[in-house]
């Protein structure tokens, strides 16, 4: 908002202000919003409409019988295990990198989840959660009466 | 095994392909796949953590003693909505090892399961006797 048009110093800068706030919202636009860091194993990305959300998570290799996924609320809590390839007799690793053992990560969404309506596939090792916004928590749309 | 052991946030993290000489002809960001390599006397398995690749997206290649995996993928984008918040990115995976023992190019087998892709590396079998010499 311009704080008073007649100033042109503050016109000018509200201005500039205004450009570079287009140009984020052009930048986040191209290529979605800035990468966040995870808080434990594994990352999620969220996707949002305005009738609920579907949480992605990259798990390769996982057996989804051991993934438990639970809702309350307006959280999401997600735990599972990866288990190591048991290696046989004569066999010894020259690297090590992929990761195994247990997980578990809970994640609070902007609305109460229909706990009833949520379903999850596992493909190509890509876990993805759809999370129907609660109907209680949706905004009503108030009809105003003429008197 | 031990069951109490956790996997560490880090295991998270994807890393980025440098860029190296060469670009890349895709349009999309490449990434470094996490991969175990362990050995018997037969073979060199090499195991990588793909997530999103199929089996036709995935392409090992083998040239001098260079092992080069790569899996593109195309990522499926949901429908009707919009990525609100992101801790990971996609794009594809490029990874290259130079192998130090003799290969038998004709019984690579490979397999991608789960976003995990398994190659084994057979080694080629020693053909030649031993020669024993004679003194005389």
């Amino acid at each position: 908002m311009l704080s008073n048009p007649f100033n042109f110093r503050s016109s000018f800068r509200e201005a500039e202000r205004l450009r570079r706030d287009m140009n984020e919202l052009f930048e986040m636009l191209d290529r979605g919003p800035r990468l966040s860091v995870a808080a434990t194993y594994p990352a999620m990305n969220v996707w949002t409409n305005p009738d609920g959300a579907i949480v992605t998570a990259e798990l390769p290799g996982i057996n989804p019988e051991d993934l438990e996924i639970s809702v309350q609320g307006d959280t999401l809590t997600l735990r599972g295990n990866r288990s190591a390839d048991a290696l046989g007799e004569g066999e010894a690793y020259h690297r090590r990198e992929r990761g195994n053992g247990q997980f578990q990560r809970a994640f609070q969404l902007p609305f109460a989840v229909d706990a009833a309506k949520v379903e999850a596939t596992y493909e190509l090792g890509v876990l993805s959660i759809t999370l129907p916004r609660a109907e209680s928590d949706k905004p009503r749309k108030i009809q105003v009466a003429s008197a | 095994m031990a069951e109490s052991k956790e996997i560490e946030v880090r295991e998270a993290e994807k890393q980025e392909l440098a860029q190296s000489g060469a670009e890349r002809t895709r349009a999309q960001q490449a990434f470094v796949p996490r991969v175990d390599i362990y050995e018997t006397d037969e073979m060199v398995a090499v195991v990588a953590d793909m997530p999103g690749v199929d089996a036709g997206s995935v392409d090992i290649n083998l040239e001098q003693s260079v092992l080069t995996i790569t899996g593109n993928v195309n990522e499926k984008r949901p429908e009707g909505y919009t990525l609100a918040y992101a801790e990971y990115r996609t794009g594809d995976y490029v990874r290259s090892f130079t192998l130090s023992n003799q290969i038998d190019q004709d019984r690579i087998e490979a397999g991608v399961k789960d976003g995990v892709l398994r190659v084994h590396l057979p080694k080629v079998r020693p053909t030649s006797k031993k020669i024993t010499v004679s003194a005389g």
